[in-house]
């Protein structure tokens, strides 16, 4: 229980898929100029991640670790989460048109989105259980939504300003974005004096 | 050997074999009905996406013509009767003429007739500056001045003259958006038959008007005495129109004291 505390608050807060490790920038720039479908986006981008860990994680410890192919990971785990990600679009143009339409061409960039492969490849790294690696991507996609949530936020307020031309557009959000990141830098060393 | 080289293969081809499987059961249980129709009446439309047909966008406008057989093919505002005939013969269904409408700006208080009370330093819109003590103008329902309306219109129908918005009625489709837009709503949509209309939204008692603005309606109520289609109330102390009564007799416009009904060429 405590490990599962631990592994939520350090993926959403202190190591923030986007803010902190950096990947999943291409939605983040790309998804959070309007607020509900950066939310739709995140539901998406935490729904893949959930389910490429379910069905990862058994892929490696079953298939890959016991005969030496850990080196398969990558191409194993892309394989996956490109069929999820093509099953997540279809399902949502029929059942969530209007999401599908907002999100366009943002949807099969999840697949392609390091985020997404960055999670799966994480739980491998850290050792995780099957509970701990589906928290860990739970909790990756919730940092993912706070990020995107956050980050929506502020750029309402940037299109109203008035910009330098050389900086008007991405470079101006870039920089937002930079110094948002530097913010999330404060929860460093929570983790270790909250549960000492 | 075995494991070594046939292992590996087999296992990133059975995934790819069996995600193509589920892949193509998935595309054919959920599969999506996509009528042609629909994509070609969206192309009709004129694209703006401003909700004055009462869908939310062009698009969902296209797909209820297709398939609600009651939805108008006249309601696009912007479009008028030119769409409204093209969409028409495309379905095989009766052509109507599409109700012309267009904008008008409920504001006299150029700075002849009134003044602004703030130098305002802020950003420079309207919806930013009613936030900042109600607005820059004397009049509260006054017309700010910093063009949110201008930047919103489509059809260059809408401009800043004499620092108050002007409309420009040969432009002006009645999409809507700048009714929207306007922070004060001092713009609404008028039918083109209509040729009166009051301009002036303020809800203050008339003695206060009056001081805050030469040309404001000061309920004065002689249009409503004067009226005999029962087209015309002095409501939250300015005059209204009822437009279902109004008949363009045009008696309340030669009776109003301070000339704030105006008149509407053709």
């Amino acid at each position: 229980m405590k490990e599962i505390l631990i592994i939520l608050m350090s993926v959403i807060l202190v190591d923030n898929f986007v803010l902190s490790k950096f990947l999943g920038i291409c939605p983040f720039l790309g998804v959070s100029k309007k607020l509900n479908s950066a939310v739709g986006m995140s539901f998406a981008v935490t729904f893949v991640m959930i389910m490429a860990t379910a069905v990862t994680y058994p892929i490696y410890t079953n298939l890959l670790e016991p005969y030496k192919l850990e080196y398969l990971q990558t191409i194993v785990f892309i394989l996956v989460i490109a069929a999820l990600v093509q099953l997540v679009e279809i399902s949502l143009k029929k059942y969530v048109p209007i999401l599908h339409r907002s999100l366009g061409i943002y949807l099969p960039l999840i697949t392609t989105n390091c985020a997404v492969l960055g999670a799966v490849l994480l739980n491998i790294k850290e050792e995780y259980t099957y509970i701990q690696s589906i928290f860990n991507a739970m909790g990756a996609g919730i940092g993912f939504l706070l990020a995107m949530v956050l980050f929506s936020g502020i750029r309402q307020r940037i299109e109203h300003n008035p910009i330098p031309l050389a900086f008007k557009g991405v470079p101006s959000i870039l920089m937002a974005a930079s110094i948002v990141a530097l913010s999330f830098m404060g929860f460093g060393g929570i983790i270790e004096n909250i549960f000492n | 050997m075995i494991v070594e080289y046939i292992l590996p293969i087999s296992i990133v081809v059975v995934i790819g074999i069996v995600a193509g499987i589920m892949l193509t059961i998935a595309s054919k249980v959920m599969a999506v009905e996509v009528n042609e129709a629909v994509h070609t009446v969206h192309q009709l439309l004129p694209g703006v996406n401003c909700g004055a047909c009462g869908f939310s966008g062009c698009e969902e406008y296209a797909r209820n013509i297709v398939d609600d057989k009651a939805v108008k093919t006249n309601l696009c505002t912007p479009g008028g009767s030119e769409v409204a005939r093209k969409i028409s013969e495309v379905l095989g269904i009766e052509f109507e003429a599409a109700v012309g409408k267009h904008a008008i700006v409920k504001c006299s208080g150029t700075p002849d007739k009134t003044n602004f009370v703030m130098e305002y330093e802020g950003l420079k819109s309207c919806a930013a500056n009613k936030l900042f003590y109600r607005g820059r103008g004397a009049c509260h329902n006054a017309c700010l001045g910093y063009g949110d309306c201008v930047t919103v219109c489509e059809f260059d129908a809408i401009h800043m003259v004499d620092e108050i918005a002007h409309i420009d009625k040969s432009k002006c489709v009645g999409c809507g958006m700048c009714v929207t837009k306007c922070p004060n709503h001092i713009i609404k949509i008028i039918p083109d038959t209509q040729r009166f209309y009051v301009k002036c939204s303020s809800t203050d008692p008339g003695g206060y008007t009056r001081k805050v603005c030469s040309a404001g309606c000061i309920a004065c109520k002689k249009c409503e005495k004067v009226c005999e289609h029962d087209a015309i109330h002095v409501m939250n102390n300015y005059a209204r129109f009822d437009l279902d009564k109004c008949v363009n007799c045009g008696k309340c416009f030669e009776v109003c004291p301070v000339k704030v009904i105006q008149y509407i060429p053709e």
